[in-house]
């Protein structure tokens, strides 16, 4: 019982008795943004009279940025901006989630708020209908921060029955994953799919196939999800990339990505000119590919754990050991979308889906970045 | 701590959850046998449609050097969708899938023993065969040791315990009726439960199947089970001998039957195919366990219900043969026999196509045949 919150012990039928109350016409509208850590979720709660239809019906907001790492004392307002809108799956119809751009006070983005570039990259992309779908890993903490369920200053037997497993020595926290799967349904959050994966307590969720800005917009929400229904649960979700050391997998967020012309016949052709352009960028991704800059992919790339190592690329039909993965499928039909490997699982999905996007489709070789029209620098 | 944390995690707020309406998508789990030939693998994805038959549902593909079944280098597995079923524990209108499993040539995967098993059954068709299997299986806690036994010790020797009732005779009973239920909803066809001779030892029956669909409502039957444990917190085991010593092991009886046996002086019939197994013994022992009867070895010792793993033998109403023909068969001269030489972690796919192959297309030798 130590590795649950004692707040998930606070009685849920009491709290059933008052969300059952009804509320009249008004409708309580949560906003969500990213704070300074580039990776932390921060939410808070009002009231509108009446329950908004579109993104536009919902007014900006502004917080107190000195308590998120993102501004001084003396000049603490951020505005939050609403940019998309989901159904609230734990207050329920009709009330509203929010996800929000941040603003510096001079409205300028926030630091951390790399969606406003993501989005200027992939209005100038557009008629490539470039289409993402993402895998986020994650690992289930007691709050002990021990993983949930291993035994208490101990480890569990090694990796291989867990992968896709079922029963109690082998699922740790399924309940998590079917309530977040529900959650993202019913929400609107495009969830494509759930497994067990490789370490105990470990698991994995799909969310796509999504365009352009829409990526970021829908992964960020569902992490708030399932951070949200841990917290009922009592146990903390973790999107550290190598949250055990040793002979223990890491987490990682594959992306994959396919244009309109390598779904056509013969798009194979188009893929592989994307991975060589990806060749010749490896290290400025691998910069984007977690919030600090490569740091937490040195703890996970490493060439083991169907990693490839963070130090070189490499490409490949079916190989989980190379950076860039081509499905099977796709080599044979000869047309798809590729896999790219090297994402961190607490990666910010703006700056993942925008280098990708920038690298494969604007970016020149014979033109300094900065030349480039609007173009956000890397 | 006999039972998973998980377990504790409260069902309250998951009931909370699991009532979100999810408008039209759907969840479909597909499942599929590991590179062990034991072990089950489950993985989910939205449908934007409800599947009427499997037939509706796509390939889907999988990590096979997870799973003990490919390299990393080339790793891509295919799911092929053989069987679907009502899903208990998400209900309406998600969906259990059950898979065959190829590799990246689309030739069978190793442990893919449905491919042939299809085929042979399609071969036999006109005679109608029909297949019942009771599973037993011991409850274990996540510490290894049977449930509900004391930590560290042994309960009263085996006496009261088959069929029985009460606290001090029953364990885990809970397990059984979830699994029940899940099954009927499921549209698995479980046939009757009940408590056996071993303490936190149980079985349960499907059937009657015919062809292909015992090896399919079997092993979904054993998903369901272990899906059941998992949420009350305890682990089924289908190891045939879980404890040695003066405790009963735990098979998987396949009992058998053609349209032939089941009308009048169908025991004719029946007579036939035994003395035909008889002669086949060693061939049936490799395909009656997934180490080519190694697990077996520590279950059929002559004691405890079974025969000697070494010998063959048959007889009306005779629990310690290989074969038993019910009473009731040998008195109405119809009906069908107990093939008790299958472990409970068999594989019904190998364990059905070995029957067929040596009762109805008459093989001999120890090596199937190629058709």
């Amino acid at each position: 019982m130590a590795s649950v919150s004692l707040s998930s012990r606070l009685n849920k039928a009491v709290r059933q008795q008052y969300m059952s109350l009804p509320q009249g016409e008004r409708v309580q509208v949560t906003y969500i943004w990213i704070d300074g850590s580039g990776e932390g979720l921060r939410n808070k709660t009002r009231t509108l009279d009446v329950e908004p239809q579109t993104i536009e019906d919902i007014p900006e907001w502004n917080f107190d940025g000195s308590s998120t790492y993102q501004a001084e004392g003396s000049n603490s307002d951020m505005y939050l901006v609403p940019v998309r809108m989901f159904r609230d799956p734990f207050t329920q119809d009709p009330n509203k989630l929010v996800l929000c751009e941040v603003l510096k006070y001079n409205r300028l983005p926030a630091e951390t708020n790399h969606r406003m570039n993501c989005n200027k990259v992939m209005e100038k992309v557009k008629e490539h209908i470039i289409w993402f779908g993402m895998e986020q890993e994650y690992t289930l903490l007691g709050i002990d921060g021990h993983p949930y369920s291993w035994p208490t200053h101990g480890f569990p037997a090694p990796q291989g029955p867990y992968y896709c497993g079922v029963g109690a020595d082998k699922a740790f926290g399924r309940d998590i994953v079917e309530c977040h799967y529900k959650a993202c349904l019913y929400a609107g959050v495009n969830i494509y799919g759930s497994n067990a994966e490789v370490m105990p307590s470990q698991w994995e969720y799909q969310v796509g196939p999504c365009e352009g800005i829409e990526m970021g917009d829908q992964l960020w929400v569902s992490r708030f999800l399932l951070h949200r229904v841990c917290e009922d649960f009592g146990i903390v979700a973790t999107l550290d990339p190598k949250p055990m050391m040793g002979n223990w997998n890491g987490a990682g967020c594959h992306t994959n990505v396919s244009t309109k012309q390598m779904r056509e016949e013969g798009g194979l052709e188009f893929i592989e000119q994307a991975i060589e352009k990806l060749g010749k960028r490896h290290k400025e991704h691998i910069r984007m590919y977690d919030p600090r800059g490569g740091k937490d992919n040195e703890r996970r790339l490493t060439g083991h754990h169907e990693t490839a190592s963070i130090h070189d690329f490499s490409a490949g039909v079916a190989n989980r050991g190379a950076s860039i993965r081509i499905p099977r499928p796709v080599g044979q039909e000869k047309k798809g979308y590729f896999e790219d490997r090297r994402p961190s699982a607490n990666c910010d999905p703006y700056a993942v889906t925008k280098a990708i996007a920038y690298t494969c489709l604007l970016h020149s070789e014979d033109r300094e970045e900065s030349e480039e029209e609007n173009i956000p620098a890397m | 701590m006999a039972t998973s944390s998980s377990a504790t995690l409260s069902k309250t707020v998951k009931q909370q959850y699991m009532e979100l309406p999810q408008g039209d998508k759907v969840q479909a789990m597909y499942i599929w046998i590991d590179g062990t030939g034991e072990g089950l693998r489950c993985k989910t994805r939205t449908l934007d449609f409800e599947p009427k038959s499997f037939e509706d549902l796509p390939e889907w593909n999988f990590d096979g050097s997870s799973t003990s079944q490919a390299e990393g280098s080339n790793s891509d597995m295919c799911l092929m969708p053989a069987a679907m079923f009502r899903d208990p524990f998400r209900k309406d209108p998600n969906k259990l899938v059950l898979c065959d499993v190829l590799k990246y040539n689309r030739k069978p995967a190793e442990t893919n023993l449905r491919i042939t098993c299809k085929k042979i059954m399609e071969m036999v068709e006109d005679q109608i065969p029909w297949f019942g299997m009771e599973q037993e299986y011991t409850i274990l806690g996540t510490d290894g040791h049977p449930f509900g036994w004391p930590s560290n010790g042994f309960p009263g020797p085996q006496g009261p315990y088959y069929c029985g009732v009460g606290a001090d005779k029953a364990y885990g009973r809970d397990v059984v009726e979830a699994h029940y239920r899940a099954c009927l909803y499921a549209g698995v066809d479980i046939c009757g439960t009940n408590a056996e001779v071993m303490p936190a030892q149980w079985e349960f029956q499907v059937g009657p199947c015919e062809g292909i669909n015992m090896g399919d409502h079997l092993w979904v039957a054993r998903f369901i089970l272990h899906r059941v444990c998992e949420d009350f917190g305890v682990v089924a085991s289908f190891d045939p001998k879980p404890i040695p010593g003066n405790w009963n092991g735990a098979g998987c009886h396949t009992n058998f039957s053609t349209k032939e046996m089941r009308e009048e002086g169908g025991l004719k019939a029946i007579e036939e195919s035994i003395e035909k197994l008889g002669k086949r013994h060693s061939y049936h022992i490799r395909a009656y366990d997934p180490k080519g009867g190694l697990d077996n070895a520590r279950r059929l010792t002559g004691h405890h219900e079974t025969s000697n793993i070494h010998e063959f033998s048959a007889g009306v109403a005779n629990r310690g043969a290989s074969i038993r023909i019910p009473r009731m068969v040998g008195q109405e001269k119809k009906g069908y026999f107990e093939d008790r030489r299958p472990s409970a972690n068999c594989d019904p796919y190998g364990v059905t196509e070995a029957l067929i192959r040596t009762c109805l297309l008459s093989e001999e030798g120890d090596e199937p045949a190629e058709y």
